[in-house]
């Protein structure tokens, strides 16, 4: 007989200790392609800096960053896996074993009380669990640990329907350059636009997970990112906010549909360091990490 | 090597590159409020900061046994001290900041009059920061801020390399880029169709 529960919880420590441990190896690759095509010592300095210690971080299993960020699951679940309310219990479960274990930074500060020490917070809502319902017989687990230096400098606004996609976008260079040097550039944007004022920053924060360097699959979107893409670079904020090397590794935006009244704009910034981690199980208790 | 003279801060300019020996004090937002409202009331910080280096940090560290070890320690962003660091550097006078993103004009200001300087350190480099850290000499405040907030004392060795962004001769290395950028933003905005 497994032990699902188990299984699962298990799985989020894992998860948890392989985000924060090891950049995702097609980032960790870019860098070092941008470090041959950067000109200016001072850039180059942070690009090696970013290589040499994301590489031993993942050599001695300790985190890449101190800020291990507010831990969040982007949960997929089928209808016939089995766990269903209790996997809130077990995340938060995860999340104190893996701030201990790894250890993580406790990052969960109650302002009355102070730091809780173990990354939850008491009314339920830290670590954060965003849940998606679909078919089968499976639950996908995402972890993503975004530090505050990132989280801090992004925004959101509810512009004027009237300014349309042109206001989108001068939202967007405006959100990047006013994040200058403050949340470790070069950065990876993600945009969300319709929906609502909380929507478009959910459709913003996943869309940092989406395929790196793929475009929109929508070709009207795919030519804004493409053209954002190249404008940001030219903001020249560069490597820490030093001037030198890129200033966005890669962005992504979705829209939705919105209210005729509103044209809801939010802008996730993510520092060089994207942390991410996902695993499938099934309901027979296999687990595949991807 | 800390204590740092005044004379030897002096003598470095934006974009030079260095390495510290000796004590650094990780110390963020709520160790500087707490630093200043003591000094305010007729107090002192429970370690003389002295031509020391702060250290904008928040760490994570484990507890083995007896002692206490750095896991990761890169460092914050700098910008959120900006409204304590002025005070700070006149009542106790530390030689070095250390952090990442840069600070503005009243920590320029107050780095000219006291002679201090700031150097940017990679932000998420933790583990290379850490390799510098050779000793967890003492702490502060733990029960009371929490291990990001709390005072670390580090015994370090070469640690670095950061650049100078901020002299103590007035100039901002970071408020020049990012004036420069301000410019490329307004620019690209005006022309966006």
């Amino acid at each position: 007989m497994i032990n699902l529960e188990k299984i699962v919880e298990d799985t989020a420590v894992e998860l948890l200790k392989k985000s924060v441990t090891e950049l995702p190896t097609e980032f960790l690759e870019e860098l070092k392609k941008i470090l041959t095509t950067t000109n200016g010592a001072v850039g180059q300095a942070q690009l090696r800096s970013m290589i040499t210690n994301s590489e031993l971080a993942k050599k001695s299993e300790c985190p890449i960053c101190q800020d291990t960020g507010v831990i969040s699951y982007i949960i997929t679940l089928g209808d016939d896996f089995p766990i269903r309310s209790n996997l809130k219990k077990i995340l938060r479960t995860a999340t104190r074993r893996a701030t201990e274990k790894i250890p993580l930074r406790p990052n969960s500060v109650d302002i009355f009380k102070g730091n809780t020490g173990d990354n939850t917070s008491e009314d339920g809502n830290i670590p954060i669990i965003y849940l998606e319902l679909v078919s089968g017989d499976k639950l996908e687990i995402i972890v993503m640990p975004k530090g505050g230096g990132s989280s801090n400098v992004s925004v959101h606004k509810m512009i004027k329907p009237g300014l349309g996609i042109v206001g989108v976008k001068k939202f967007i260079i405006e959100a990047v350059a006013d994040a200058g040097s403050l949340g470790c550039p070069p950065y990876f944007v993600g945009v969300g636009v319709g929906g609502s004022e909380d929507l478009c920053m959910l459709l913003a924060k996943k869309a940092l997970l989406k395929p790196f360097k793929k475009r929109n699959s929508n070709s009207n979107i795919a030519a804004i990112e493409e053209e954002l893409l190249t404008k940001l670079n030219q903001l020249e904020i560069g490597a820490m906010g030093l001037g030198e090397g890129p200033t966005v590794l890669d962005l992504h935006v979705e829209f939705t549909a919105r209210h005729p009244a509103s044209l809801p704009v939010g802008v996730v910034i993510s520092c060089w360091a994207l942390r991410y981690a996902k695993a499938t199980i099934s309901k027979n208790g296999e687990i595949i990490y991807n | 090597m800390t204590p740092i003279p005044e004379f030897e801060v002096r003598k470095l300019e934006i974009g030079d590159v260095f390495f510290i020996s000796g004590t650094i004090v990780t110390a963020r937002d709520e160790a500087h409020k707490k630093a200043i409202e003591l000094y305010e009331s007729g107090n002192r910080s429970p370690i003389e900061f002295k031509g020391l280096a702060i250290f904008h940090c928040g760490p994570i560290m484990k507890k083995t046994e007896n002692e206490w070890k750095v896991v990761a320690a890169g460092p914050t962003t700098s910008d959120r001290m900006e409204m304590f660091e002025d005070l700070f550097i006149e009542y106790y006078r530390p030689s070095v900041l250390i952090g990442k993103g840069g600070m503005g004009e009243r920590t320029v200001n107050a780095c000219r009059k006291f002679g201090c300087i700031y150097g940017s350190f990679t932000g998420g480099a933790a583990l290379l920061a850490a390799q510098g850290i050779k000793k967890v000499k003492n702490y502060y405040w733990l029960d009371e801020l929490g291990m990001p907030e709390c005072l670390w004392v580090y015994e370090v060795e070469n640690f670095g390399p950061m650049i100078v962004t901020i002299d103590s001769h007035g100039s901002n290395l970071t408020a020049k880029i990012l004036s420069n950028v301000n410019n490329k933003k307004e620019k690209l905005i005006s022309e966006m169709k």
